[in-house]
């Protein structure tokens, strides 16, 4: 590994550990998971139901905490920091894209992109600018006062990637972005992720249970029984 | 500001939503609102109506009233029995200390003619102070003069009811009137007090000279004697002590035995109503706070719903933190929402209170006095209403777990 490569390490994970206990009963959800991520990679990460992968985004995405072991995002440990402070390295460095689009209802389009920048203390001037933008980039020219009840799911999907992308994060979490859409609009959705991957560099890390969504990525990393069995790069 | 300004435009769209649950929540609070400003106002104009009716009195004041007889073991009432003198008067005035004025007086009901015109009213043969005793001014002409008094001139001061019943328009100070045929020069007209508590019209009345009175109105009936004599002491501190030496005065001049009764009473007027004011202070009180309990279950309808609305929108909360939102974030746009509630609540609840009680008071024609302070303190209890009720549901859903929230269904 050359200087160059590790400087460019956007997320070091080492030796993560996270127990979960109901009641008496100790749940492992991550055993001993350790791996790196560089900037501007595209990483799709498969496994069954149960196997951590979840869990392992809510960690990355600074909305969990890991038992033991270390989760480094350009070099910031999350692991002393206050609920307000870990909101705000949300706010800034991460987007999220969930499987439900999770969209406020009742509010438009724009002011669903303007969310996290409302909580950025940006101005509202500043704020309308940048969600109109953001939902240009995702193709939603014109639609910026639609509410989501008036949207198409793949055009609700495509509100929630340009609300993730609005506070220009370092790293973008979708967690199974397809899994309620055709396959009609999952390859657009795709194609998305790709442009976004390819002409604007952004890091992706999407967890996704089809093999052929997860070919899209440039690496594939494979979750069973919380540690990663297998992680390559894929065959496209 | 701005992003202040944005939350309470958030929080009403968030209300707006459940427009029928938001309009039930503020019922509430507009009914205690209304509450405290309609019995606060009924209080006050009670409180205030016995205010007036002190000052109008005088202030200090004493009143003795020729003593009841006893008749068969049965006590008669005050002023059956004339016992009282002009000779008591002047004793009380020179020998008790503390005393400012001392006015003896008699009464009796006369006709009065102006030209075609005649009343019938109550005439006061007293001295020229019972005039400063009883608060009165006068709005035109002058009081009677101790001259007047001691030469029992045929002088009069007329209250406002007979000068508007006698004289129509004209200005009745030098005009001549006829009580009882006998001739009077009218000197003075006095200012309006209006009505007591009672009803009794105040300006219904006609003074004159107490000497004149005794000589050619009512001489026969009471022989050298007074009805009753007004003392004014100096102060307020002073009115015990002076009630305790004229009443020991009077007992030695009217040679009563230690074990014989008073034969005059001693009424103290500004006890009676500070104790008045007193009881209108205590049912302000009790109004008032029963009122308030009625705000407090209003807030705990805020409380409730807030729950609830904090349940139905875990998803949305989930959300807004996971974007980067941080409990204090979150904890505002609750706490707004229940403020806006409340404070909406508080202001219907100030213009249905001051209307209820305009209707309350033109039906029943009890007094009532809307205050600033009372206004302000009824809108700004709401507010806390609702930032106290509002507190605990904003603070449970600024502490939701976001990955749990986003989970919910």
């Amino acid at each position: 590994m050359s200087n160059s490569e590790a400087t460019d390490t956007l997320i070091q994970v080492q030796d993560l550990i996270k127990i979960y206990w109901f009641g008496e009963v100790e749940v492992h959800a991550l055993r001993d998971v350790s791996l790196s991520i560089q900037r501007g990679d595209f990483v799709a990460i498969m496994g069954p139901s149960g196997s951590g992968k979840s869990t392992f985004m809510n960690i990355l995405g600074f909305l969990d905490q890991p038992t033991h072991g270390q989760y480094l995002l350009e070099g910031i440990n999350g692991e002393r920091l206050s609920r307000d402070d870990l909101a705000e390295i949300r706010n800034r460095k991460i987007g999220f894209v969930f499987q439900g689009f999770n969209l406020l209802a009742r509010t438009s389009a724009l002011e669903n992109v303007e969310l996290p920048l409302i909580y950025a203390r940006t101005s509202a001037h500043q704020r309308k600018e940048n969600a109109r933008r953001a939902l240009v980039e995702v193709g939603l020219e014109g639609r910026e006062h639609h509410h989501p009840s008036q949207l198409s799911g793949g055009e609700q999907q495509r509100v929630a990637i340009a609300r993730a992308l609005v506070n220009e994060p370092s790293i973008l979490l979708a967690d199974e972005p397809t899994g309620n859409l055709d396959s009609k609009t999952s390859e657009e959705i795709m194609a998305i992720f790709q442009r976004l991957n390819r002409d604007l560099g952004i890091t992706i890390i999407m967890i996704t249970h089809e093999p052929d969504i997860a070919s899209v990525a440039k690496r594939n990393i494979l979750f069973k029984d919380g540690t990663v069995v297998s992680d390559r790069n894929s065959a496209l | 500001m701005t992003t202040l300004l944005a939350s309470f435009r958030i929080a009403l769209r968030a209300l707006m939503v459940n427009k029928m649950r938001s309009a039930l929540t503020m019922l509430g609070i507009i009914i205690g609102v209304s509450a405290v400003i309609a019995m606060i106002a009924v209080g006050s104009g009670a409180k205030q109506r016995i205010e007036e009716q002190i000052a109008s009195m005088g202030s200090n004041l004493l009143m003795i009233e020729s003593g009841s007889t006893t008749s068969g073991g049965s006590h008669m009432g005050a002023g059956t029995a004339a016992t009282l003198t002009v000779g008591d008067a002047k004793a009380i005035e020179k020998e008790v200390p503390g005393v400012k004025y001392v006015a003896p007086s008699i009464r009796g009901v006369a006709q009065v003619v102006y030209g075609n015109q005649n009343w019938s009213t109550g005439i006061t043969g007293t001295s020229p102070e019972m005039i400063e005793i009883r608060g009165w001014s006068l709005s035109s002409g002058r009081p009677f003069t101790e001259q007047e008094l001691d030469g029992a001139a045929k002088v009069c001061v007329l209250g406002k009811t007979v000068v508007d019943d006698l004289f129509g328009g004209i200005d009745p100070v030098g005009q001549i009137v006829r009580i009882k045929k006998i001739p009077f020069t009218v000197v003075g007209v006095l200012t309006p007090k209006g009505q007591t508590t009672w009803g009794q019209d105040q300006d219904d009345i006609i003074f004159v000279p107490l000497t004149t009175a005794q000589k050619q109105l009512f001489g026969q009936t009471f022989p050298g004697m007074v009805r009753n004599i007004a003392v004014q002491a100096w102060g307020p501190d002073d009115v015990k002590q002076v009630e305790t030496q004229l009443k020991e005065l009077l007992r030695q001049r009217h040679r009563i035995q230690p074990n014989q009764d008073n034969d005059f009473s001693v009424r103290n007027l500004t006890e009676l109503m500070s104790s008045r004011e007193e009881s209108a202070n205590v049912m302000s009180l009790l109004l008032g706070a029963i009122a308030s309990i009625s705000l407090i279950v209003g807030g705990i309808g805020i409380m409730n719903i807030m729950l609830v609305s904090v349940t139905e929108r875990t998803r949305e909360i989930g959300i807004r933190i996971a974007v980067g939102a941080k409990s204090r974030d979150i904890l505002l746009q609750f706490l707004i929402e229940s403020l806006v509630l409340s404070l909406m609540g508080g202001i219907l609840g100030i213009g249905i209170g001051i209307l209820g009680t305009v209707v309350l008071s033109s039906f029943t024609q009890w007094p009532t006095l809307f205050s600033i302070q009372a206004i302000l303190l009824a809108f700004l209890f709401s507010g806390s209403v609702g930032v106290f009720f509002g507190f605990y549901p904003a603070r449970k859903a600024s502490l939701l777990n976001p990955i749990e929230a986003l989970r919910y269904e």
